[in-house]
């Protein structure tokens, strides 16, 4: 993308006091960090003042887990068995309402124009609205974690793995969320094409996250993680797939 | 048209509307291919129902093996023509719609013979394994295949500006992703049990006439896939042809309706929404001022 100071005629002093033309000087290194930290304080704020998560996307979440509850018998046990993989199941479903939630803030009033002028990095924007997916998710997952430990009687064991592969698999399910919602930005079948493209795409998240939750839980962190080596791994491919990615689809 | 054989070429880039009238092949060699499929596919018929000796374990559900593994090998190269025709999009010195009209025409063949190695896969299954379906990391990762391109399909099926740039990085993310799944999955399933009948299977001597009809029925959907997707292509083209063409003559005949305005109005009018139609090819974002 063309900087603002190639638009400038030739003889114009190449640092002046305007602060377009002081933007490509820190466009390098940690000009990406910073810029994708304005667009995830952007999302956040935007998160705090609408309520969204705490509102819907938290209780959608719980509900989710008691409903697994009426489907298998608690009685039986199966419940603290299956639990790890239930629990990644219920993220899984509201991962997708922060996805549609966080490409429906850009949607609206011309969002994405003003993004597209604001003249940032489109890696950065990439990085800063998964950030801010991924915080939500993490706070979603703390309440879960909760609602689980509560009310499937799960003795939370190995602690380490279990924030570890945690924070792996969000920042997988954040980055791959961020690339679906902007494949299908401005689409008005949106809402039914994110899962149909994300939820195939995940399964080594699912797969990942299961195992190594599983593992801690069972007290043989061992072998849970190379899960969670796995889930960095992914999480970084995608994190570069979707930089990559991110400028040609908000140039459409 | 004087278009060379197989391999797609760009030089229909050069005359946008040659590449409405013909697929990928010319007319006469697409004709003598879907010839020699069908003759080949008889063949294979006859091949594997009649001359191949039964399986001395499985009896005759083995001979279902030579559309299975044939459907799979199709389906893996089908995806990966998706893979390549969309980088050569993607990349703006080879950008042209015939690149995106045959990833998206690939796709299509990929998934439906996805789907008939999934279906062959679990008839064969049932009588030999006596299941439909096991958790073995390959069945898991053809389904998962055969989904995350279902995706790309519904994604390409929306219009609208942007279409082929979506479609085609999609392509590349789910090609991306298969590695990923299949390790992944096969990780998991060597965790929990060992040896599949797959491997059982692999280590068993194959009887000449038996590989002689392998190797002849992986030939003869390699020319059922050429031949499809050369006809899927055309398709799409004069589907893209045939909507450009109805707006030209609706632009034409209202702009006829003025008097006034000479003929030459109306070939401008067309021409404009001929290169809009094409506006895909015009690099995007020019500098922001």
């Amino acid at each position: 993308m063309p900087t603002a100071s190639s638009a400038r005629p030739v003889s114009a002093p190449p640092a002046s006091d305007s602060p377009a033309s002081s933007r490509p000087a820190d466009r390098a290194g940690l000009g990406l960090l910073r810029e994708a930290g304005l667009v995830a304080g952007k999302d956040i704020r935007i998160e705090l003042r609408a309520r969204v998560l705490v509102f819907q996307i938290v209780p959608f979440g719980v509900v989710v887990i008691l409903l697994f509850a009426f489907a298998l018998d608690p009685d039986r046990g199966q419940l603290g068995r299956v639990a790890p993989g239930l629990f990644w199941v219920a993220v899984l479903l509201a991962t997708l309402l922060a996805v549609s939630r966080a490409s429906a803030v850009e949607a609206a009033n011309g969002a994405r124009d003003g993004l597209r002028l604001s003249c940032l990095d489109p890696g950065g924007i990439f990085l800063g609205k998964a950030a801010a997916i991924a915080v939500e998710l993490l706070a979603l997952e703390a309440v879960l974690t909760a609602a689980i430990a509560v009310l499937y009687d799960i003795d939370l064991a190995g602690a380490p793995l279990l924030v570890v592969a945690a924070l792996g698999a969000t920042a997988s399910l954040a980055a791959t969320g961020t690339l679906a919602g902007a494949l299908t930005a401005g689409l008005r079948a949106r809402e039914t094409l994110v899962p149909v493209l994300l939820l195939p795409v995940v399964v080594p998240v699912m797969l990942g996250a299961t195992r190594a939750w599983e593992a801690a839980l069972d007290n043989t962190p061992s072998e849970g993680w190379p899960w969670a080596a796995l889930l960095g791994l992914f999480a970084v491919l995608y994190a570069a797939v979707g930089m990559l990615a991110y400028g040609p689809l908000l140039e459409d | 048209m004087p278009l060379t054989t197989p391999p797609p070429t760009t030089s229909t880039d050069a005359r946008p509307e040659a590449d409405a009238e013909t697929g990928l092949l010319r007319p006469r060699v697409a004709m003598v291919l879907g010839v020699a499929t069908l003759a080949a596919l008889t063949a294979l018929a006859i091949l594997g129902l009649a001359v191949a000796p039964p399986d001395a374990v499985q009896g005759d559900a083995q001979r279902l093996m030579y559309l299975h593994v044939p459907a799979a090998w199709l389906a893996y190269l089908a995806f990966a023509v998706t893979a390549g025709a969309s980088a050569l999009w993607l990349w703006s010195r080879t950008r042209a719609a015939t690149w995106d009209r045959l990833a998206g025409a690939s796709a299509e063949l990929g998934v439906l013979f996805t789907a008939l190695t999934l279906v062959l896969g679990s008839l064969w299954g049932r009588p030999v394994w006596g299941v439909w379906w096991a958790w073995d990391a390959r069945l898991v990762t053809t389904a998962v295949l055969f989904f995350l391109y279902v995706g790309y399909l519904a994604l390409r099926r929306i219009p609208g500006p942007g279409r082929e740039r979506r479609s085609a990085i999609a392509a590349l993310i789910a090609f991306v992703d298969v590695p990923v799944v299949h390790f992944s999955v096969e990780w998991w399933r060597t965790l929990h049990q060992q040896g599949t009948v797959f491997n059982e299977e692999l280590s068993a001597e194959i009887e000449g006439t038996m590989a002689f009809t392998l190797w002849f029925a992986v030939l003869a959907f390699t020319l059922l896939y050429v031949y499809l997707l050369d006809r899927r292509y055309r398709l799409g083209a004069l589907e893209e042809g045939m909507e450009r063409r109805e707006l030209d003559a609706a632009i034409a005949e209202r702009l006829a309706e003025a008097p006034g305005r000479a003929v030459e109005a109306a070939a401008r009018a067309a021409e404009t929404a001929r290169r809009r139609a094409e506006a895909d090819v015009e690099p995007v974002g020019g500098a922001p001022r």
